[in-house]
């Protein structure tokens, strides 16, 4: 895209405001919707990847050690992941600044 | 030679739909719009019309399956009415911003409760807002042209959006009329192929009816209203152009006796016929009386309205729905709103009149006029006044 999000007008729309490429949608930084993030104590993680498969936004991930981790850029921070994180490696905290 | 063929409005509609060579209908039935897509569907049941009928199980189905088959390029048909207006009203809204050009009848009638299954315009008014263009008819013949026409609107490559056409159930749908016919070929030289520009097409994937953050919503909005508003040049040039080619002419507002009177009585739908006797009546009584007749709802005419009132003094308003708790009428309201900013406006009075299906007679007229005169000399504490009611 040639223009970034800000700068596009209305007639920058396609007709029907259709999008052409797909992928579009992995821009977006729902992250910023967040009031609370998941912190992690690793110790007691069992890597069953319950987390991940419940997380609504589809964005927890193995990271390089093999511990589930949600990437930050789309976490909604709805705590779903701590809900159901039964050895309780999860802990919701308020999002500071 | 013209012929006229005495016929049902609604088979009459529904014949003008299978002269426009739709390719899918997808209806629900529901009074008092059922014989308009009972007659397409026996149409199609019995090879005369080679299009897809998709019985759905409601109306909010009948509008999805709509956007579907008018995203996939197909000439798109459908027709509802008052609770099935209200069903589908969620996919009401979608058809205008993905720009579907879905022609769909409304067979308007009251909105529950109490149930009423007969005439008023309380569903038209609850899609307003939609951001569909809106057309509506007066009797029969207006109909089947103005199906005819709402096609060629719909699919015009500048327009691109759906086009309602609204006929007042029972008193249009449900009776017999003298209408011509334009035939297969006239028709078929009016109303060119539907080329869609984007028809969905596995080799070319697009997205529609994304989610739009609030980065961009508004300028979204403003693409659809913009679209909206430059139909007008498209549906002026249509209904032109069918006036060459069959003779009968539309305007958005159209005129009766209205050059140089003083007082002018609004109406839409078809009681203005009825209205239109009385003022027949008025004037060979002496008094200085016209009639004027939306037909365009949506875009809304502002240019040709207050052209159209600009000598008179009273416009008495008919509406045939309440907006509760506020200004009176919906019709009304946008009548006042057009004028409001303007250096020399008329007064207006606004009727609200035959809901569910009460009729308004051409003496129930001539004494709303003569009411509605002298409301606008001695004024009232009425916002609005509701003719008939029992007291």
């Amino acid at each position: 895209m040639a223009k970034s999000e800000n700068e596009l007008t209305w007639k920058d729309l396609e007709i029907g405001c259709i999008v052409e490429a797909p992928g579009s949608a992995r821009r977006y930084e729902s992250g910023t919707w967040r009031s609370q993030r998941p912190t992690y104590d690793f110790t007691k993680c069992i890597k069953c990847g319950l987390c991940a498969l419940y997380c609504p936004e589809g964005c927890i991930e193995q990271n390089k050690d093999g511990y589930f981790e949600a990437d930050m850029y789309y976490c909604k921070g709805c705590g779903i992941c701590a809900r159901e994180c039964w050895p309780r490696v999860i802990t919701m905290v308020e999002e500071v600044e | 030679m013209v012929t006229r063929v005495g016929v049902e409005v609604s088979i009459a509609l529904a014949d003008a739909v299978k002269l426009a060579n739709p390719d899918v209908i997808a209806a629900y039935p529901i009074t008092p719009q059922t014989h308009i897509v009972e007659h397409l569907a026996e149409l199609v049941a019995n090879g005369e019309l080679d299009a897809e009928y998709i019985p759905v199980e409601s109306e909010h189905s009948a509008m999805s399956a709509c956007l579907g088959s008018a995203a996939a390029g197909a000439r798109t048909f459908t027709a509802t009415a008052s609770q099935g207006l209200a069903l589908m009203n969620e996919v009401v809204y979608v058809a205008p911003p993905m720009r579907l050009p879905i022609v769909m009848a409304v067979a308007n009638r009251s909105l529950s409760a109490p149930l009423s299954i007969w005439p008023d315009h309380s569903d038209m008014m609850s899609v307003r807002d939609t951001g569909w263009i809106q057309i509506i008819v007066e009797n029969g013949q207006q109909a089947v042209d103005n199906t005819i026409i709402a096609f060629r609107i719909a699919e015009d490559a500048k327009v691109l959006l759906p086009v309602m056409v609204h006929l007042d159930g029972f008193t249009l749908t449900h009776v017999i009329e003298p209408i011509i016919f334009p035939t297969q070929e006239a028709v078929d030289k009016y109303l060119p192929k539907n080329r869609f520009p984007l028809p969905l097409n596995p080799d070319r994937p697009v997205a529609m009816g994304e989610f739009a953050p609030p980065f961009i919503f508004t300028e979204t909005k403003w693409a659809q209203e913009v679209a909206l508003n430059n139909s007008k040049k498209v549906i002026l040039k249509a209904w032109d152009e069918f006036a060459k080619a069959f003779g009968r002419k539309y305007l958005p507002v159209e005129k009766y006796h209205s050059e140089g009177a003083k007082v002018l009585i609004l109406t839409m739908g078809s009681s203005g016929e009825t209205a239109s006797v009385a003022i027949d009546e008025l004037r060979k009584e002496g008094m200085d009386v016209g009639q004027i007749r939306l037909r365009l709802w949506r875009p809304f005419p502002f240019k040709e309205l207050r052209e159209a009132v600009k000598d008179a003094d009273v416009l008495i308003v008919m509406d045939r729905a309440i907006s509760f708790g506020g200004p009176g009428g919906p019709l009304a309201s946008e009548v006042k709103a057009a004028f409001y900013n303007q250096a020399k406006r008329p007064k207006v009075v606004n009727f609200v009149i035959s809901l569910g299906g009460r009729d308004t007679t051409v003496s129930g007229f001539k004494e709303i006029v003569n009411k509605g005169v002298d409301i606008a000399a001695k004024g009232s504490k009425n916002e609005y006044e509701i003719y008939g009611v029992k007291e």
